[in-house]
C-alpha cells in the first residue's frame, strides 16, 4: 500500500474534507452557532469548486482502481457547481420547521452522493465504478424519502430504493458476467477480451441497465415521474441534473474505452434507446399538469438528447456531452429554482397555478422563460448552441435519421414547453400567485443559471475549454 | 494600440445603458451620456489615427495592424468566424469620418430633438448604430463585416421607423429594411461561395495577392461565368442594396422619413457608404481576379449617378434632393473603384474615392444638418414654403452655401478636389465615360444651386410665424463641418490612403480641373438665372417637356415597377403558391404529426400505472428485448 496515492485522489479528498467539517459543525455546534451553516456549507463548496477548477493531468492510482482523467475533473467541476446551486436553492426549504433539524443530513447525505459519483467518473475498474455507483444512489433514496412524513415524499423513497436496487442488480450481473467472459475487471484490459459473444452482448446490455436507470433512459425509466413528483423540490432538482450528468458521462467514458470493440452493437442499441426515450417522454409530457412530473418527463427526453453525444463516438461528440450537461443543468436548475421559491411561498406546483405568474412576479417568470427557451433550444439561448453540437457530431458520422427524429421531437418538445411560458405570460387568471420577495440564496443561484443561459453560448470559450479536454474513441 | 477595441465597446455599454435605463433618465442626461461616450470614442479615433499614421512604412507599404483578434466559431479546420479588429489605411481613415459625423449628430440632436418623445430611445439606438458602423469598418474578416453589416440595417431601421406612430415612417422602415435585407442575401450567398473555395473569411488572406487561393473558384464556371465572378458579383450586391446603388436605391429617397439628424448620420455619411467601403476593401481581389465585374461595378456607378442627378433636378422635398444627390454621389465613388488600377499612378481611382468619400461626408452632413435647421424653423419639407430665409437663418446660409460649393466642385472647397481626381481618373479609363461623368457634375452643381437659390433666395412665402435661427447646439456642428469642408481639401490624402499602401502623390490635372470649374461655373451661372429671382423660364420648360418632366419627378416609376413586380408577378405566381403548400403541406404535416402526438399520448397513458413492480418488470423484459433484437441483428 502506497499510502502516497491518496494524494493523487485531491477531488476527492478535498470533498471528503468539506464533509468531515460540516459533519463536525452539525453535530458539536451550539444551536446559535448553527444559524451559520447554511452560508458555511455554501463557502466549503465553492472553495472545494475553486481548488479543482482547474483540471489535473491524467493520474493513475492504486494500481489502476482508480484512473481520473482531465475530461472527469472538468465534469466534477460541473457536477460541484451544479450542487452548490441545488444548496443555494434548498436554503428556503430547510429553513422551514420541519425540515430545520435535519439540515444538516441534507448537506451530508448529498456530497456523499456527490462523492460517489466522483468515484465513479474515476474509476478505473468496475469494482470501483460498482461502489462509486451504490455510493451515488442508495443515499438518493435516503434524499428522496426525506419529508418522511408526507406519503407522497416516503413513496418516492421507497419507488426508488426498489427500482435502483433492481437495476443496480441487473448490472452487477452483468458486471460479473463481463469478469466471467474476460477475466478482469479492469477498464484497462477488457477490451482485449471483448469478442461479441452473445454471452458478452448480455453482460453488456445488464450491465447498461444499472446507468440507463440513473439516467432514466427507456425502457428503465418508469420510476422518474413517481419520484420526481414526490421527493423535495431541490432532490428533484439534484436528482435531474447531477445524477443524470454523472450517469452520462461514465456511460460515455465506459462505452469509449472498455466497450470500444463493441461499438457497433452499443451504437445500435443506443440508436433504438435515443429515439424511445425522446418520443415516448415527449408523448408523456404533453399530458402533464404537474410540473415537477412534467420536467420528469423532460428530463427523460434531455437524457435521450445527451445519448446523442455518446453514439457519435468521437471527441466533438464528447465535448458537446459536457457542454451539454453544462447547459442543460443551469436551465433545469433556473427551472427547478423557480418552482422551488413558488412552491415554498405559495404551495403551488400545477402549471395551470402558473397563470398570469407574469403580472405579479414578473422576473421570476422571465427567468422561468429562458430556461424553457434554453430547454427546447432557441436561439441565442445557451440550449439552442447545445443541441446544434450534439445534433452536429451525430451528422457528423452519418446518423442523419436519428437527427432528423429529434429534430421532430424538439418540435413536439417546443409545444409543452411553451405551454408553460404562455400560461405564465398570457393565460388569464382571477388570482395569480400573489407577489413575493425571494430570498437571496435562491436570488443569487437563479441569477448564475440566467447568466449562464444567456452567457455560456454566445462566448464560444466554454465549448473550447471543454473541447481541449476531450478524446474520442 | 489596444485601446481601439474601447471605440467598439463604448457605444455598446451606451446603448445597453440608455436601452435599458433610458426610461429613468432624465432627457437631457441621457443625450449627455451619449454624446460623452461619442465624444470619447472620437477622441480615441483619431488617437488611433494618429498613431497609426505615425507608424513608419515598412518598404513604402502601409502595413494593417491587428490589434485585437480571437477566434469566435470555428466549423471547420480552415474555416473559422474571428472577432477583431483591423487596421489599415481605409479602417482608420474610416474610425475617423464616422466618430467625427456621428458626434456632430450627437450635438446636433441635443437642439433638434428637443422635447422628442423617445428622446433616450434616439440616443440608445444612436449609438447601437454607431456601434455596428464602427464594427463593420474595423473588421477582420468578412463574416464579421456580415454580422455588423446586418446590424448595421436593423439600427438603421429603427432609426427610420423612429416616428412609429407616423404610417410613412412605418413605410420608409419597411421598405429600407427588406430592400436592403434582399441585397444582402445576395451578399450572404456571395460570401458562402467565397469562403467555401478560398476556405477563408479573412481579409488579410483575401486581399495578400496570393492567388492559387481563387483557383478552384476561378476554374469552376456556372451560367457562362466563373463561380469567382458570381461570388464577386454577388457581394457587390450586397454593397449595392446598402449604398443605394441603382435599381437598388428605391430605399433611400423614402429613409428620408426618419429624424433629419439621422439622415445626416446614416443616409449620407456612414452607412450609404458601406457598399464603397467593402468594394475598397476587396479591392485586390476585384482587380486581380474578377476585373469585369469592375467594369459591372463602373457601369452600375455610372448609370446610378446620372440618374439620381437627373431626377435630383425636379424634386421639390429638399430632403428628397439631398438623398438624390447622396445617391449620385456614391455612384461617383463606385465609378472611380471600378476605373482604377493598382500600382502607381493606375491607382487614382481607389485613392480618389477614398478622398470623394471622406470630403463627401463632411459636406452632405453639414447639408442635411442645414436642412435640418431649415426644416427646423419653417415646419416643412417643402421648397414652395420656403425662399427668402437667408435673412433669418445667417448661419445655416453660410454653412449650407459653403457645402454647395464644395459639392459643386468649386475650389477650394474640398469636393473640388476629390471630385477633379475622379474626373481625371475616368479620363484617363475612358474619354466617353470621362464626359458622362463632367456632365453629371455639371447636373450636380445645377440641382444644388437650384436647391440654394429656393431655399434661401426668391419670393417669400408666408410663414406662421417668423423663421428663427437654430440654437446654439445645432449651429456649432454646422459651423465645424462647414470649416473641415473648407479645409480638408487640401489634405495630402494620397499620403494616407492608396490602392497598393505606398504613397501617391496627388498631381492636379490642369485641363480636367479647369473644364470642370467652368462647367461648374457655367451650371451655377444657369441655376442663378433660373431661380434666384422668380423667372418664369424653368415653368415654360416643364411645361414643354412635361412628359420628360412628370416622368424625372415621379424617379422614372422606378417605384411603381418594383410594385408592379412584386404585388402584381411575384406575390401571384410565387408568393401564393408556396403560401398555399405553407398552409396545406407544411402547416398540414406539422399538425398532423400534433394530432398522431395528442392521440398517442392520450392512448398510452395506461403504462404509468404508478406500481413498483410493473416497472422492474419492464426494466427486466426491456433488457432482455434490447438483448434479443441485437442478438438477431448483429
Amino acid at each position: 500500500m502506497v499510502y502516497a496515492n491518496f494524494l493523487l485522489m485531491k477531488e476527492e479528498i478535498s470533498l471528503v474534507t468539506v464533509i468531515v467539517i460540516l459533519l463536525i459543525y452539525d453535530i458539536f455546534g451550539s444551536p446559535k452557532s448553527l444559524k451559520y451553516f447554511q452560508p458555511t456549507a455554501c463557502i466549503l463548496v465553492g472553495i472545494h469548486i475553486l481548488l479543482n477548477i482547474w483540471p489535473s493531468p491524467d493520474v493513475t492510482a492504486f494500481g489502476g482502481m482508480y484512473h481520473s482523467t482531465a475530461m472527469g475533473g472538468v465534469m466534477k467541476s460541473i457536477l460541484s457547481i451544479g450542487t452548490l446551486l441545488v444548496f443555494m436553492q434548498a436554503n428556503n426549504w430547510l429553513s422551514s420547521e420541519r425540515a430545520i433539524i435535519r439540515r444538516g443530513e441534507f448537506y451530508m447525505i448529498t456530497l456523499a452522493t456527490l462523492l460517489g459519483m466522483y468515484f465513479m467518473i474515476s474509476a478505473g475498474n468496475f469494482l470501483m465504478f460498482f461502489i462509486g455507483l451504490e455510493t451515488a444512489s442508495i443515499p438518493m433514496a435516503t434524499l428522496a424519502a426525506f419529508d418522511k412524513y408526507k406519503q407522497k415524499s416516503a413513496e418516492a423513497g421507497a419507488k426508488y430504493i426498489l427500482t435502483a436496487v433492481f437495476a443496480s442488480g441487473l448490472s452487477l450481473y452483468g458486471i460479473s458476467l463481463i469478469y466471467g467472459t474476460t477475466g478482469t475487471l479492469y477498464f484497462e484490459d477488457i477490451p482485449a477480451g471483448l469478442n461479441s459473444s452473445p454471452l458478452q452482448m448480455m453482460a453488456f446490455v445488464f450491465f447498461f441497465v444499472g446507468l440507463g436507470f440513473k439516467l432514466s433512459l427507456v425502457p428503465f425509466h418508469q420510476w422518474t415521474p413517481d419520484v420526481y413528483e414526490g421527493a423535495p423540490t431541490s432532490v428533484t432538482a439534484y436528482l435531474s441534473v447531477i445524477s443524470k450528468g454523472s450517469a452520462a458521462f461514465v456511460l460515455m467514458v465506459i462505452l469509449y474505452k472498455v466497450f470500444a470493440p463493441l461499438v457497433n452493437e452499443w451504437q445500435a442499441i443506443l440508436y433504438w434507446v435515443i429515439i424511445a426515450s425522446i418520443t415516448l417522454a415527449n408523448i408523456f409530457a404533453i399530458r402533464q399538469q404537474n410540473l415537477k412530473r412534467f420536467f420528469a418527463y423532460s428530463s427523460i427526453s434531455q437524457a435521450g438528447y445527451i445519448m446523442l453525444g455518446v453514439i457519435s463516438g468521437t471527441a466533438m461528440g464528447m465535448t458537446g456531452l459536457v457542454y451539454y450537461v453544462l447547459v442543460y443543468m443551469l436551465s433545469n436548475l433556473a427551472a427547478f429554482g423557480v418552482i422551488a421559491v413558488v412552491e415554498h411561498r405559495s404551495g403551488k406546483i400545477t402549471i395551470d397555478d402558473y397563470n398570469g405568474l407574469y403580472t405579479t412576479n414578473p422576473r421570476l417568470s422571465f427567468v422561468m422563460m429562458i430556461a424553457l427557451f434554453s430547454l427546447a433550444g432557441i436561439p441565442p439561448f445557451a440550449g439552442f448552441f447545445s443541441k446544434f453540437f450534439i445534433f452536429a457530431a451525430a451528422a457528423q458520422q452519418g446518423y442523419y435519421v436519428l437527427v432528423f427524429i429529434a429534430l421532430l421531437n424538439t418540435i413536439i418538445s417546443l409545444y409543452y414547453y411553451l405551454r408553460v411560458v404562455k400560461a405564465m405570460f398570457i393565460n388569464k387568471n382571477e388570482q395569480p400567485i400573489a407577489r413575493f420577495n425571494s430570498d437571496n440564496y435562491s436570488r443569487a443561484s437563479l441569477v448564475v443559471c440566467s447568466a449562464g443561459i444567456l452567457l455560456a453560448g454566445i462566448l464560444s470559450i466554454v465549448y473550447e475549454s471543454i473541447g481541449m479536454f476531450s478524446f474520442g474513441m | 494600440m489596444e485601446y481601439t477595441i474601447l471605440i467598439l465597446i463604448l457605444p455598446l455599454l451606451t446603448f445597453l445603458a440608455l436601452g435599458l435605463l433610458g426610461t429613468k433618465l432624465k432627457p437631457t442626461t441621457a443625450g449627455c451620456i451619449g454624446t460623452l461616450s461619442l465624444a470619447l470614442c472620437a477622441l480615441l479615433a483619431y488617437m488611433t489615427a494618429w498613431q497609426y499614421f505615425s507608424m513608419p512604412r515598412v518598404e513604402g507599404v502601409r502595413l494593417p495592424v491587428t490589434p485585437f483578434n480571437f477566434e469566435w466559431l470555428r466549423f471547420t479546420q480552415y474555416l473559422h468566424i474571428d472577432l477583431g479588429i483591423l487596421l489599415d489605411p481605409i479602417s482608420v481613415m474610416m474610425l475617423v469620418v464616422i466618430t467625427t459625423v456621428s458626434l456632430m449628430v450627437h450635438v446636433y440632436s441635443l437642439g433638434y430633438m428637443h422635447g422628442e418623445k423617445g428622446f433616450q430611445r434616439y440616443y440608445a439606438f444612436l449609438s447601437l448604430f454607431s456601434f455596428s458602423m464602427l464594427g463593420l469598418v474595423v473588421a477582420t474578416n468578412i463574416f464579421q463585416m456580415y454580422i455588423f453589416w446586418e446590424l448595421v440595417g436593423v439600427s438603421s431601421y429603427l432609426l427610420i421607423g423612429f416616428y412609429y406612430t407616423k404610417p410613412e415612417a412605418v413605410a420608409a422602415s419597411k421598405k429600407a429594411f427588406i430592400v436592403t435585407r434582399f441585397a444582402d442575401l445576395g451578399f450572404l450567398i456571395g460570401i458562402l461561395l467565397l469562403s467555401f473555395y478560398t476556405k477563408t473569411f479573412s481579409f488579410e488572406l483575401l486581399t495578400s495577392g496570393d492567388t492559387s487561393l481563387f483557383a478552384g473558384a476561378a476554374g469552376t464556371t456556372f451560367m457562362g461565368c466563373s463561380v469567382m465572378s458570381w461570388a464577386m458579383a454577388l457581394i457587390f450586391m450586397g454593397g449595392a442594396g446598402k449604398s443605394a446603388m441603382f435599381p437598388l436605391h428605391i430605399w433611400l429617397p423614402d429613409a428620408m422619413e426618419g429624424p433629419t439628424p439621422v439622415s445626416a448620420l446614416i443616409h449620407a455619411a456612414t452607412m450609404v457608404v458601406a457598399g464603397v467601403y467593402l468594394v475598397a476593401r476587396l479591392f485586390p481581389v476585384y482587380y486581380f481576379e474578377t476585373p469585369e465585374v469592375l467594369v459591372l461595378i463602373a457601369v452600375v456607378g455610372a448609370v446610378t449617378s446620372l440618374y439620381a442627378a437627373v431626377v435630383a433636378c425636379v424634386q421639390t422635398d429638399i430632403k428628397r434632393v439631398l438623398a438624390f444627390s447622396t445617391i449620385s454621389q456614391i455612384g461617383f465613388m463606385m465609378v472611380a473603384l471600378g476605373v482604377s488600377g493598382m500600382e502607381g499612378h493606375e491607382g487614382l481611382g481607389y485613392m480618389a474615392s477614398m478622398f470623394h468619400l471622406f470630403t463627401h461626408a463632411m459636406f452632405k452632413a453639414l447639408l442635411f444638418l442645414g436642412a435640418g435647421a431649415i426644416i427646423h424653423a419653417v415646419h416643412s419639407n417643402e421648397m414652395s414654403h420656403m425662399g427668402g430665409l437667408r435673412k433669418y437663418l445667417p448661419v445655416t446660409h453660410i454653412t449650407f452655401l459653403v457645402a454647395c460649393l464644395a459639392i459643386s466642385g468649386i475650389p477650394p472647397f474640398s469636393g473640388f478636389f476629390s471630385k477633379d481626381e475622379i474626373l481625371t481618373a475616368t479620363f484617363m479609363f475612358s474619354p466617353v465615360l470621362g464626359i458622362v461623368m463632367s456632365f453629371i457634375a455639371a447636373l450636380t452643381a445645377f440641382y444644388m444651386f437650384r436647391l440654394y437659390y429656393n431655399i434661401f433666395w426668391g419670393k417669400e412665402s408666408t410663414h406662421e410665424h417668423t423663421p428663427h435661427e437654430a440654437p446654439k447646439n445645432m449651429t456649432l456642428p454646422l459651423i465645424f463641418l462647414a470649416v473641415v469642408t473648407l479645409f480638408a481639401g487640401f489634405i495630402p490624402f494620397g499620403k494616407f490612403v492608396s490602392s497598393n499602401g505606398m504613397e501617391y502623390i496627388i498631381h492636379l490635372d490642369w485641363t480636367v480641373a479647369g473644364t470642370s470649374i467652368v462647367i461648374a461655373a457655367v451650371s451655377i451661372a444657369l441655376a442663378t438665372w433660373f431661380y434666384k429671382g422668380s423667372n418664369p423660364i424653368p415653368n415654360r420648360l416643364a411645361t414643354t417637356f412635361s412628359g420628360l418632366h412628370r416622368a424625372a419627378y415621379r424617379r422614372f416609376y422606378m417605384d411603381e415597377l418594383y410594385l408592379f413586380i412584386t404585388k402584381r408577378i411575384i406575390f401571384n405566381c410565387v408568393s401564393r403558391p408556396i403560401a398555399w403548400f405553407d398552409r396545406h403541406v407544411i402547416d398540414g404535416s406539422l399538425n398532423g404529426l400534433a394530432n398522431v402526438t395528442q392521440w398517442l399520448s392520450y392512448s398510452i397513458r395506461g403504462l404509468q400505472s404508478g406500481q413498483v413492480q410493473q416497472y422492474a418488470y419492464v426494466i427486466l423484459f426491456g433488457s432482455l428485448l434490447i438483448l434479443i433484437v441485437v442478438l438477431l441483428i448483429m
